[in-house]
């Protein structure tokens, strides 16, 4: 970010949230780089940037389309790269509809279930292939499905499998099927004049906002964008970040320095816990889950992840899965029994977090797990969260305090309201004391996939346990009661391998833990040597290795994680500091950063290119890309993997090598992205007669209700939007500062932020208290009148929004206490990676605290009489058009029904 | 000047001044309010090093500032200010009187060096840095050797606009970094005691529990002092406070420690002692708050101010670098982006002691004059 010459933050408060990599926003303003920062409120980011845009919270694809289509109209892209390096001039087969002729849905849809058969955004395929490029292994997984395991996810660190890579490319960019000019007339409506009508942001300030973005990119420059969850918590979340990818591609910012999108993670080791996930539809290293009745074998399995014949590294997949499964069951792994890929549990549908509270909720779930997670206070809906846990039979809490989700049976909110009474809870609870980050030893992996060893400073006091402990001993303890079991269920955890080295204290070495992910060799002469890099990985049984994309961290013994060279003894890459995966790669597809020819963009932004004497890429940064393939080397039609990858194919994880201005498979919610409005909103979609996403997760539930939206009647009975955020001085749910007295009292009461101009015209003081209500609960909060927030002029109305930190919760245990934000949302969920809609729904505020016991339960209920509101209101799939348009989406979609269709009958979420 | 002299008033360096021989360079902070970001990290990491119980735990209302101001419980203060477009207006505008129409007592003439502050002088609050030790360039010397220097090596570089390279001015795309006039501004500083050249708060201390370290700064010994207070009046910044019951313990015992007694950053002595960098510094992650010599935060910050002021933030300006104020100079310097009393500092601290020995005299010739008159009233008197 330091090399960046204009820096745009959207979708995160970077310098609250995440202060420490602020520093590099710093270096690169200090550097003369711009800052701008687009967001619903002022916020102590927007303090350091150069401009700030406030923006309608959830509109940001509006925003970014319209400067994609300003970029398109004025030819402003940086043409060498857009023709070489992405798919702009690839055709699209024809059986491909936009958004612009179906007003709102893509070619495909599925009314019915809200899903995609994603067949007719296909890539054309050349002549001497069929038709359309399909999946590999037929595409004979219903779409339904691949979004029922949140599908998108797992391509985490890659693209989307494709048959092959034979595709049919105009690098005039004029055929009207190129992707170029799909994403032309996509855009086209998306104006500076839809921005101020829909964003609120004045045209001059758009254009202002564009230049920057244009007069910062190209050969000289690069452009950065930094986003966290004020992007992904949408239920279009993953589609805000695909055009933020569109437009650096077209600016030419990806794979060099100072451009890319920086993903800021929101704690300690997020990264980390996708690489070697946390997320129940992933394996280590983005292998996917296998699922039921799909992958029953080891081929089945791989036939899925990636074709032969596709380009890139993903056709290594046989090799890391293999490595996988010889790390965790080791001699017990063999060619012969798929290296026990029968022991891996299987997908039977989603198990995300809210799927499972549900399921909780009807009885379905025993027991549960909760670690390093306040889920009473920091889930959406953290009230149906509290509710669901007094249906488990026991509930087990790991953690540094004693939470709210901890003591939810003796004082939650419901207990107060009379909902719940403790003697009626059956659940119970065992509290587990956890050590902190400074009492044990490991890595976190954080922001640039960096891994960091951070070494213990103190022994845990009491009967405080690292993770690692934790997981290891129950581990051991089950496997000492399944010892001598003959019983075939029980061969996985007896053939786990499950003997690390304990130190003088108990303590598991977590450094041989870190050895066993980076893998080594078993036969041969190196057996038993560290293996190097993944490249070294075989499907063969010989090697072992547990995350592969980290293969290299432990490389000769030497655990580079620690490395901890100061930056001002080593050159700006800093390559000495820590490990990134892969490779210890600082920036990603940094091929990208020479030209087709592989000399550098430009002096100033030289950063990996071609040697043409030692025939060999070099420069500053490991590159990422075949480090002896000649710019000019072209594959033979028939090569598959890395051998397919032509010189100039940058993106090396991609089927074809390039990077997806258009996604042809991948995303389960269309090619590109489009803009709806969020579940909640008092606003039109002013572009389609589609209000919502059509394929966001829904779960129709009497405890799950929202406000109507728009000129829906009952809308107004929740007038104001209102949007969830953090503070520097707190930590997410809590756990970690409400406990704290220095930082609780920084920051020691629930706050609301809104204008002078909301303040006045519903009568709050500045000081005084508010009650919020939402179509789910009420709160209440201290009131900070604030010009930090502004009302935005909405197509020539007023709209106010109403800014809430949520932080607190009730519980007594905590310094500090107070009601949560989160009890206002409700469930909603992003299609591709099922993150909740938390950065917007709908509300009213009043003067004055909430009422107490049944009275609130009163209160909420009124408001929802008054605004109508049922289970069936906002969980339309498919909003009403008129007959006309009905034909032509049946013509373009799907089998089945036409026009609107309710999906209150069948019910998501309990499966 | 003479020892006694020095004692009260004027430029000095305080450590040699108070008895310590072979002391180290004197020691001070330099807090760059224009690139801090408001997290609180120096105010933390001040209360976990130093043990400090909590003000109390009641939301303020005031912006996102919940702790109030320095006192006894807090050492380091992170203030935040919210304006509007017209105050911004004026800050810039004062910052560039500041500079333009050239200030009575920025650069102090060199024929004042040595001798009193020139009478009726601002003494050097709220204008930027006057020349150190009277003879280095002031700040319009200083904006006008760079722009000559610029103009020499902008030729030379041909096409810098090109090649990305910015003219001070302007970001790298060659957009002017003040911009217009921004609506809204959201100001944060980290205060914190400014570590006399001549303190008020030891100089009145009747018990010696307040004293000037080898570092030339002013620490206070909580088992020495026995709660006067008179230092609290004499601080001139507001900074030292005694300790009262209000306090909330941070302790498993609710135990408040030294209530009644007088508190305040002591620039980690203890640290410094063991060569550490204070606390605050240490924590802040934007190097908004620096540690180093007395002399060396001193350029640094006149730099700064005169890079800001070259980029068109005529708002900027420093507070505390001039030797020649109130207090002799401070020990923390400042760069603020408004006039201090936006912040809550004081326009033109004088230590009330400056004037001692003059009160001294004064009251010594009243003295006089009393007894020879009580003298004469014996003479006069009938036998």
């Amino acid at each position: 970010m330091a090399n960046a010459d204009c820096v745009v933050i959207q979708g995160s408060n970077m310098a609250e949230c995440h202060p420490v990599g602020f520093q590099w926003v710093s270096e690169a303003k200090a550097r003369g780089a711009r800052v701008i920062h687009i967001d619903p409120r002022f916020t102590r980011t927007s303090a350091i940037a150069d401009t700030h845009v406030p923006v309608r919270a959830g509109t940001d694809v509006v925003l970014l389309g319209a400067i994609i289509n300003h970029v398109l109209s004025n030819d402003l892209y940086f043409h060498d790269y857009v023709v070489a390096y992405t798919n702009a001039a690839t055709l699209v087969n024809e059986d491909f509809v936009d958004t612009e002729d179906l007003d709102g849905v893509f070619s495909g849809y599925d009314p019915r279930t809200g899903t995609y058969d994603n067949a007719s955004w296909a890539y054309e395929a050349r002549a001497d292939t069929d038709g359309e490029i399909q999946e590999p292994a037929g595409d004979d997984e219903p779409e339904s499905r691949t979004r029922a395991r949140a599908a998108g996810q797992e391509l985490g660190s890659y693209g989307a499998p494709l048959e092959h890579a034979r595709v049919v490319r105009d690098e005039t960019l004029q055929h009207p099927r190129t992707v170029f000019q799909i994403l032309k007339r996509h855009y086209r409506r998306y104006t500076p004049q839809m921005v101020r009508d829909v964003c609120g942001i004045p045209e001059e300030q758009f254009y202002e906002v564009a230049r920057a973005i244009t007069d910062n990119s190209g050969r000289e420059r690069t452009t950065c964008f930094a986003y966290a969850l004020g992007w992904t918590q949408h239920s279009l979340g993953a589609q805000f970040i695909r055009a933020a990818a569109i437009l650096q591609l077209l600016m030419g910012n990806m794979g060099r320095p100072g451009g890319g999108i920086m993903a800021l993670r929101g704690h300690a080791s997020i990264q980390g816990s996708t690489d070697i996930p946390t997320l129940f539809n992933l394996l280590p290293g983005y292998l996917p889950m296998p699922v039921a009745g799909e992958h029953d074998t080891l081929e089945d399995y791989l036939s899925q992840i990636a074709s032969p014949l596709q380009k890139g590294f993903w056709t290594e997949s046989p090799a890391y899965t293999a490595s996988l499964l010889k790390a965790w069951f080791g001699d017990a792994a063999t060619p012969d029994n798929d290296f026990c890929f029968d022991y891996l549990p299987r997908l039977t549908g989603a198990h995300g977090t809210y799927q499972t509270t549900m399921a909780m909720l009807d009885g379905e779930v025993e027991g549960y797990f909760v670690v390093g997670q306040n889920p009473a206070v920091g889930s959406a809906h953290a009230r149906m969260q509290r509710l669901a846990l007094g249906h488990l039979k026991w509930l087990v809490v790991r953690d540094l305090q004693l939470i709210e989700t901890a003591t939810f049976w003796k004082d939650s909110p419901e207990i107060a309201t009379g909902e719940v009474r403790t003697e009626d809870i059956q659940t119970e609870v065992f509290f587990l004391p956890a050590a902190t980050h400074v009492e044990k030893s490991g890595t976190f992996t954080q922001t640039q996939r960096m891994l960091q060893w951070r070494h213990q400073a103190v022994r845990p006091p009491g009967e405080a346990q690292s993770e690692l402990d934790f997981f290891y001993e129950l581990g051991r303890r089950m496997r000492d009661k399944l010892a001598g079991s003959t019983d075939e269920r029980d061969r996985p955890l007896l053939d786990l391998t499950w003997d690390y080295p304990q130190d003088e204290h108990g303590e598991v070495d977590g450094e041989a833990v870190l050895r066993e992910i980076n893998g080594s060799h078993l036969t041969g002469e190196k057996a038993g040597e560290l293996l190097s890099s993944f490249t070294q990985m075989r499907a063969d049984g010989s090697t072992s290795g547990g995350c592969w994309i980290y293969t290299g961290v432990f490389a000769g013994g030497v655990n580079r994680s620690a490395n901890r060279v100061p930056r001002h003894e080593q050159d700006e890459v800093a390559a000495q500091w820590g490990w990134a995966w892969p490779m210890n790669r600082r920036i990603l597809y940094n091929r990208a950063s020479a030209d087709p020819q592989g000399r550098p963009w430009s002096e100033r932004k030289k950063y990996v290119w071609w040697d043409e004497e030692a025939g060999r890429w070099v420069g500053k940064d490991v590159p990422d890309f075949p480090v002896d393939r000649d710019p000019s080397f072209r594959p033979a039609p028939d090569d598959g993997g890395p051998a397919a990858l032509a010189g100039d194919d940058p993106f090396i994880m991609q089927a074809d090598g390039k990077g997806w201005l258009f996604a042809p498979k991948g995303m389960v919610d269309g090619p590109l992205p489009t803009h709806y409005e969020a579940q909640e909103s008092p606003v039109d979609n002013p572009l389609y007669a589609q209000q919502r996403n059509p394929s966001r997760l829904i779960f129709p539930r009497k405890d799950n209700l929202w406000s109507p939206s728009g000129e829906e009647p009952g809308s107004d009975v929740y007038p104001y939007v209102f949007t969830t955020y953090r503070l520097t001085e707190h930590h997410t749910a809590g756990g970690m500062s409400r406990w704290l007295p220095y930082l609780s009292e920084l920051q020691p009461e629930m706050f609301c932020e809104v204008s002078p101009e909301l303040a006045q015209e519903v009568g709050l003081e500045n000081g005084g208290w508010a009650t919020i209500i939402s179509a789910r609960s009420a709160i209440e909060a201290r009131v900070l009148v604030t010009d930090r927030v502004r009302p935005l002029t909405i197509a020539g109305r007023t709209l106010h929004q109403i800014g809430l930190p949520y932080h607190w919760g009730i519980g007594r245990d905590a310094v500090v206490e107070g009601d949560s934000a989160n009890d206002l949302l409700g469930v909603v969920l992003d299609p591709n990676v099922h993150i909740q809609e938390s950065k917007v729904a709908s509300c009213d505020i009043r003067p004055g605290r909430r009422p107490r016991g049944e009275e609130l339960l009163r209160l909420v209920s009124e408001y929802q009489s008054r605004a109508g509101t049922t289970a069936a209101t906002a969980h339309e799939r498919v909003d009403e058009v008129p007959p006309e348009m009905a034909r032509r989406r049946a013509a373009a979609g799907a089998p089945g029904e036409t026009g609107s269709t309710s999906a209150t009958a069948d019910t998501e979420g309990t499966g | 000047m003479g020892y006694l002299a020095r004692q009260l008033a004027g430029r000095t360096d305080p450590a040699p001044d108070a008895g310590w021989q072979e002391a180290p360079e004197r020691k001070g902070f330099f807090t760059d309010t224009s690139i801090c970001i408001g997290c609180k990290a120096c105010e933390v990491a001040c209360k976990e090093w130093n043990a400090i119980p909590l003000d109390g735990l009641t939301l303020s209302a005031n912006s996102y500032d919940n702790t109030g101001g320095l006192g006894a419980s807090t050492w380091r203060h992170v203030a935040f200010v919210e304006q509007s477009r017209e105050r911004i207006a004026e800050a810039r505008e004062s910052g560039r009187r500041l500079v333009e129409l050239g200030m009575p007592g920025m650069g102090a003439p060199p024929a004042a060096v040595g001798g009193a502050p020139a009478g009726g002088s601002p003494a050097g609050y709220g204008t930027p840095p006057a020349p150190a030790d009277g003879h280095g360039p002031d700040l319009r010397d200083m904006l006008a050797s760079s722009t000559a220097s610029r103009a020499g090596t902008s030729i030379a570089a041909g096409t810098a606009g090109a090649s990305g390279a910015a003219s001070p001015g302007t970001t790298v795309d060659g957009t002017p970094m003040v911009g217009a006039l921004p609506d809204f501004r959201w100001l944060m500083a980290s205060d914190v005691c400014k570590h006399c050249t001549h303190a008020g708060c030891l100089d009145v201390c009747p018990t010696g529990a307040l004293f000037r370290s080898e570092h030339g700064t002013v620490v206070v010994q909580a088992d020495v002092c026995n709660g006067c207070g008179y230092c609290v009046g004499a601080c001139p910044f507001g900074v030292i406070e005694r300790r009262t019951d209000a306090a909330v313990s941070v302790r498993e015992d609710g135990h408040v420690p030294d209530v009644g007694i007088a508190q305040k950053c002591t620039l980690c002595y203890d640290r410094l002692t063991d060569d550490q960098t204070p606390a605050c510094a240490q924590t802040c992650p934007t190097t908004s708050i620096r540690f180093g010599t007395r002399q060396e935060m001193v350029d640094i910050a006149r730099e700064r101010v005169t890079e800001l002021h070259e980029q068109g933030f005529t708002e900027a300006r420093l507070y505390g670098a001039n030797d020649d104020d109130g207090v002799g100079g401070t020990g923390s310097v400042f760069l603020l982006l408004d006039e201090p009393e936006v912040y809550g500092l004081p326009p033109d601290p004088v230590v009330p002691t400056a004037k001692l020995a003059e009160m001294f005299r004064k009251a010594g010739l009243a003295g006089v004059g009393l007894l020879g008159a009580a003298a004469l009233a014996f003479v006069g008197r009938r036998p």
